[in-house]
């Protein structure tokens, strides 16, 4: 390589970067780079039409009728206001005995899958090796891909008279719960772990080791650190799980079927409204305790931050 | 903290008998699908492969199948399009309602599933006076897989920070260019987990699609519902039920591989 000339500096009249063609797009491109309110204005505007109009329009109306009624001789839709179906949820008896019977399976549902979901999601988050991690990730999300219907129908067969629940618990004399409410919690709480497991995983996950270890070195014992580091840290995304499980619990109306016997859960008679009585307003007015159950619920724990986490 | 071992011993038994008791019902299931038995009786009386052959044979299942991945692949692509979008929004700017918006995208999960059926049955049927179809499906599932998409994309996003497309734009690129040459890049991965997630969500989907499906329109869940208490029928269930959790197995692969590889090159 020789060292004469050293390369001549672009003169002002070339600059090393061409001039971009204008082209619509370039245009366009300048207009929305200057205009951060536009761009917004671009970016929203596609998901909240839909999201406007499929979803919170349909949930307006929803409630809206709620408020009319059934003619009971021609089963067409009255929209004139009536409180009827509001009163009648409120006050019926069956209605009360089966809101409270909802929330329990529910409460219930929830409060064994955080007890499962912890322990799990702490191993894998700070106990497993990063290759153990991975393979227990799959192990938990596998099950999510198996259908919903095939997992309660399994549950179905394990719980049955002849089914393999008896057949290990017999010779210790043991007996399976049967269709009815257990069964409705026990396929519940299976169906929905994976749902809770993630989120306290990805949670842990976000504890940063050093300040388990700062804990150690300050003198935390293993559950002072658990009860004032980890526990604090990870709540939102416990939270997070709660979420799922309690609210997919108080509207499911399948496995109940499937595995509860003659229980009934909200669901059902949502879904008896709708399809055999053809009863929309009904319909309407019953699943709005739910809506209300899990407004309620999201307001006590939108502080925590949960909604993030989701 | 350190762990004693004691308590990491604990700790992975634990792990390991909640994994066996996730895993015995899918056994049974697998067990059920070679039994003689049509009552799911246990242990099983005998083996035969005849499920598994009538299974492949049945034009409703195999016609219940492609219903459900055109469902979902439609599905999954006007999330990926729309979840993008918001997720853009909501974490590139700072506007008034941001919170409700975000809180708006979460809705149509975190209100159970018979909720937003009964909202869209009664906005289809009654309101708009639009027959239900396998367009209401469609409409339906993208609604609620908007969220897996937006999950994944945001947090993307968060962590990448505007540095580089900063960098772009002080070089000249415009909008365009840089997001195809810089953002979407480093977004790939983010929505092809996402996209998997809506998929998986769209096709398992049966409380929505009951009320949203036009009576023509046979999703495999819907499939599964109709012939899980006929006799005959219960063991070819017992066959798809198989098939799907082996299938499973390849976009969990790959999503594993998408994160593992992003690990490695952090």
């Amino acid at each position: 390589m020789t060292t004469t000339a050293p390369p001549a500096p672009p003169s002002s009249t070339h600059p090393a970067v061409p001039r971009p063609r204008q082209t619509p797009a370039r245009r366009a491109s300048v207009i929305l780079s200057t205009r951060p309110r536009l761009r917004l204005a671009l970016l929203l505007s596609a998901p909240l039409f839909w999201l406007g109009i499929v979803y919170i329009v349909a949930l307006v109306l929803l409630l809206i009728t709620a408020f009319w009624s059934v003619d009971s001789f021609t089963g067409e839709i009255t929209t004139e206001f009536t409180m009827a179906n509001i009163i009648e949820v409120v006050t019926g008896s069956l209605y009360q005995t089966v809101t409270l019977r909802t929330i329990g399976v529910a409460l219930a549902v929830t409060i064994i899958d955080v007890a499962l979901a912890l322990p799990i999601a702490f191993y894998m988050a700070k106990v497993a090796t990063p290759r153990m991690q991975r393979i227990l990730v799959i192990a938990v999300l596998t099950p999510l891909w198996a259908s919903y219907l095939v997992k309660a129908y399994a549950w179905r067969s394990v719980l049955s008279q002849d089914g393999i629940f008896e057949w290990l618990v017999a010779p210790f004399g043991g007996q399976s719960p049967g269709y009815g409410l257990p069964a409705t919690i026990i396929t519940l709480s299976y169906l929905w772990l994976p749902y809770v497991i993630l989120p306290i995983f990805a949670g842990l996950e976000r504890v940063p080791d050093s300040l388990l270890e700062a804990s150690g070195d300050l003198g935390g014992k293993t559950w002072s650190t658990l009860r004032l580091v980890v526990l604090p840290l990870a709540w939102p995304a416990i939270i997070a799980g709660t979420i799922f499980s309690f609210s997919l619990s108080l509207g499911d109306y399948i496995t109940v079927n499937i595995v509860g016997g003659a229980s009934q859960m909200l669901g059902n008679l949502v879904y008896t409204n709708v399809g055999a009585a053809n009863n929309l307003p009904l319909a309407s007015a019953i699943a709005l305790i739910p809506i209300v159950i899990i407004f309620g619920y999201l307001f006590l724990v939108r502080r925590t931050g949960a909604l993030n986490n989701l | 903290m350190r762990l004693s071992r004691l308590s990491r011993t604990t700790l992975g038994v634990v792990t390991a008998l909640i994994l066996v008791v996730v895993y015995v019902p899918l056994f049974v299931v697998l067990v059920n699908s070679f039994s003689t038995s049509t009552s799911l009786t246990w242990p099983p009386p005998g083996f035969t492969l005849d499920w598994w052959v009538r299974a492949f044979q049945s034009a409703g299942a195999i016609e219940a199948v492609v219903t459900s991945v055109q469902v979902a692949v439609i599905a999954t692509i006007i999330s990926l399009v729309l979840g993008t979008l918001i997720s853009f929004a909501l974490q590139r700017f700072e506007f008034f309602g941001r919170d409700a918006i975000s809180l708006l995208v979460i809705l149509p999960i975190a209100l159970p599933g018979i909720i937003t059926g009964i909202a869209l049955n009664n906005f289809f049927r009654t309101i708009m006076g639009i027959p239900l179809s396998i367009w209401t499906v469609v409409i339906a599932h993208a609604t609620f897989c908007i969220v897996t998409v937006f999950n994944n994309v945001i947090a993307r996003l968060r962590r990448l920070g505007t540095n580089l497309e900063e960098a772009s734009a002080d070089l000249g690129a415009g909008v365009w260019t840089t997001f195809r040459l810089v953002t979407f890049p480093q977004l790939r991965t983010a929505l092809l987990a996402g996209g998997l997630l809506a998929f998986a969500l769209s096709f398992d989907e049966i409380i929505v699609t009951t009320f949203t499906a036009g009576s023509g329109v046979t999703t495999l869940p819907i499939f599964i519902l109709n012939n899980m208490f006929r006799p005959n029928q219960a063991p070819i269930v017992s066959v798809i039920a198989v098939v799907l959790v082996l299938v499973s197995i390849i976009p969990i692969y790959i999503a594993q591989r998408l994160s593992g590889s992003e690990q490695q090159r952090r």
